[in-house]
């Protein structure tokens, strides 16, 4: 299956990444061949193969229900580009 | 024309654990912003999630509770979309193999009959933190100490046709997961909140019309309003000509209206896929087992039980087990009496529910226990005062620590039970109203209510109004 232009463009919004337009046809090459490559895949006779969510044959090991972090926002605010009464403080999101 | 609904909803229930769905940070309500936001609910780089294991058995509680299959291996998948209250990018989420599916419920409609309702699907994921939009220099604030909080998503099949339907629906889910103490049912909280699917199409048409989905409802009477004005809105549009654009929505309590979202990511692409950090969700050995068996009665078992066992009529019976706590204090003011049930459940649903209403109290936080109100209802039925009295005599209950009989007998309350004396207050009576005498002799019997309310009067209110009643009627006819 061959990805269109407007595709890469789409994927790219989705993903908030800027792609400029001189890299376009590379990207939509490429993208194309992975989607031939899952195609090809498809191929592959998987009637009496039961499906797996993850590579690892292994089930998740659990938390026992307690806390354990104490408040470090002292720490994690000093890095942030800015903040006010404790908030982190971004772009307006709404107008 | 006439045209049929359509309605399914989908329920965010804040499970109450103590820490977070993939972290060990706090969950508690109400700390300053950010001091329960860890490194993974910042998702700061290379942290990893583990799974917490009280929001599994959680949420396969939930799932018992309405019959549901529980999945064995359930997966999470990342659902992704960029805003600032979700730092990593993506919710965790389970979209293809959630833990809970195909559930269902009754829910009881106003004429007296039941409908069942399917459930779709249950799936645990993690909530968002919020957004402050005001008071920022043109920011935006984050708080992310919700981040993480787990939640079940409990996601309705197309059942209802109205929203009153809804309603109950909504009122069943959250009389069961408060039931399970799965939740702590706190709406104006956030802890369970709805958004609601509605369409409508012509009466007889096979194929549905195109939905909307209103976001974000936090009260049962929201989502009754949202939805009726949707189907007003749909309908007027369809009506002159228009479609129905499929939409996400806001609705406005402020001027009882609906209005069209921007939307958070364009086409709803959320690009979902198995998430890596987190294995398939083995269930652990016998943990199906233990919580059958720790399953509390549940809402329609309880109130087949109360009609049965105390010979309570539906409605009582509905309204009294729709809350645990609600139903645990019936059964503590009857507490075996159970000629005394029909007034103990009028008590409950009477007077304490109005005043418990009046104060904005749960019933958990009673000024009065479920021992003192059957105290009171004891001194009705042994005659000691009438459920007049007893009215005012639970207000005094009410703001102070007195117990029934404390303040009986510091008001002096207790009814004449001396039938000399009241026959005194009668003689008098009937002595100094002679008119009226006259014209109850003469066929009007309206006037015996007359002589009734001076005696009553006469007695402040304590005579027994059923010896009243016999003492005057027979000495009227003499």
């Amino acid at each position: 299956m061959a990805l269109s232009t407007e595709d890469i463009r789409n994927i790219a919004k989705l993903a908030k990444l800027q792609i400029n337009a001189d890299e376009l046809e590379q990207y939509k090459q490429d993208l194309s061949r992975i989607l031939e490559f899952v195609e090809q895949m498809n191929q592959a006779d998987v009637d009496n193969i039961e499906p797996m969510a993850h590579p690892q044959d292994m089930m998740q090991s659990l938390r026992v229900d307690e806390v354990i972090e104490s408040d470090q926002r002292e720490k994690f605010q000093h890095i942030a580009p800015a903040t006010q009464d404790g908030l982190y403080l971004v772009p307006k999101v709404i107008e | 024309m006439e045209w049929e609904v359509v309605i399914g909803l989908e329920i965010h229930v804040q499970l109450n654990t103590q820490s977070k769905i993939f972290s060990g940070a706090a969950t508690a309500y109400g700390a300053q912003p950010n001091t329960q936001a860890c490194a993974v609910d910042l998702g700061l780089p290379g942290v990893l999630p583990v799974l917490n294991k009280d929001a599994v058995a959680k949420a396969a509680m939930f799932g018992l509770a309405v019959d549901a299959t529980i999945n064995d291996g359930s997966v999470f998948d990342r659902k992704n979309y960029f805003y600032p209250d979700l730092p990593k990018g993506y919710q965790i989420s389970q979209l293809a193999i959630p833990i809970v599916e195909h559930g269902t419920l009754e829910i009881s409609l106003e004429d007296g009959t039941t409908k069942s309702v399917g459930i779709t699907r249950a799936h645990l994921e993690e909530d968002a933190g919020k957004s402050l939009h005001e008071d920022f220099d043109g920011m935006t604030g984050i708080d992310l100490n919700r981040a993480g909080t787990p939640l079940i998503e409990i996601v309705s099949e197309p059942d209802m046709s109205s929203a009153k339907e809804a309603v109950a629906y909504m009122k069943k889910i959250h009389s069961i997961v408060t039931y399970l103490g799965i939740c702590d049912g706190n709406m104006q909280e956030g802890s369970f909140r709805c958004d609601a699917n509605v369409s409508v199409r012509r009466k007889g048409d096979s194929e549905l019309g195109t939905r909307t989905e209103t976001k974000n409802l936090n009260s049962f009477r929201f989502v009754e309003r949202a939805i009726n004005y949707e189907i007003e809105r749909q309908i007027d549009v369809i009506e002159s000509g228009g479609k129905v654009v499929q939409e996400t929505r806001l609705y406005d309590a402020d001027d009882d209206s609906t209005r069209a979202m921007r939307s958070k990511e364009e086409a709803n692409d959320y690009r979902y896929f198995p998430d890596p950090d987190l294995l398939p969700v083995k269930l652990e050995q016998g943990l199906l087992e233990q919580l059958q068996a720790s399953l509390p009665e549940l809402p329609d078992v309880k109130q087949a039980r109360f009609m049965d066992e105390y010979s309570l009529n539906q409605e009582d019976a509905e309204q009294l087990s729709s809350s645990r706590a609600m139903a645990d204090y019936f059964e503590q003011v009857v507490a075996g009496e159970k000629e005394q049930a029909k007034i103990s459940a009028n008590w409950v649903l009477g007077e304490l529910s109005a005043a418990l209403n009046q104060n904005g109290l749960d019933i958990s936080q009673s000024p009065v226990s479920a021992e003192k109100l059957a105290q009171l209802i004891a001194r009705i039925a042994d005659n000691t005062i009438s459920g007049k009295i007893a009215k005012e005599v639970f207000q005094d209950m009410w703001n102070s620590d007195k117990s029934a009989d404390q303040v009986i007998q510091e008001k002096g309350l207790q009814q004449i039970s001396d039938v000399g004396e009241l026959e005194a207050i009668v003689d008098k009576v009937i002595a100094d109203n002679p008119n009226q005498v006259e014209q109850y002799l003469s066929g009007k019997d309206k006037v015996f209510g007359f002589f009734v309310g001076n005696v009553m009067k006469a007695t402040k209110g304590k005579a027994n109004p059923k010896q009243v009643n016999d003492l005057l009627k027979s000495k009227l006819s003499k």
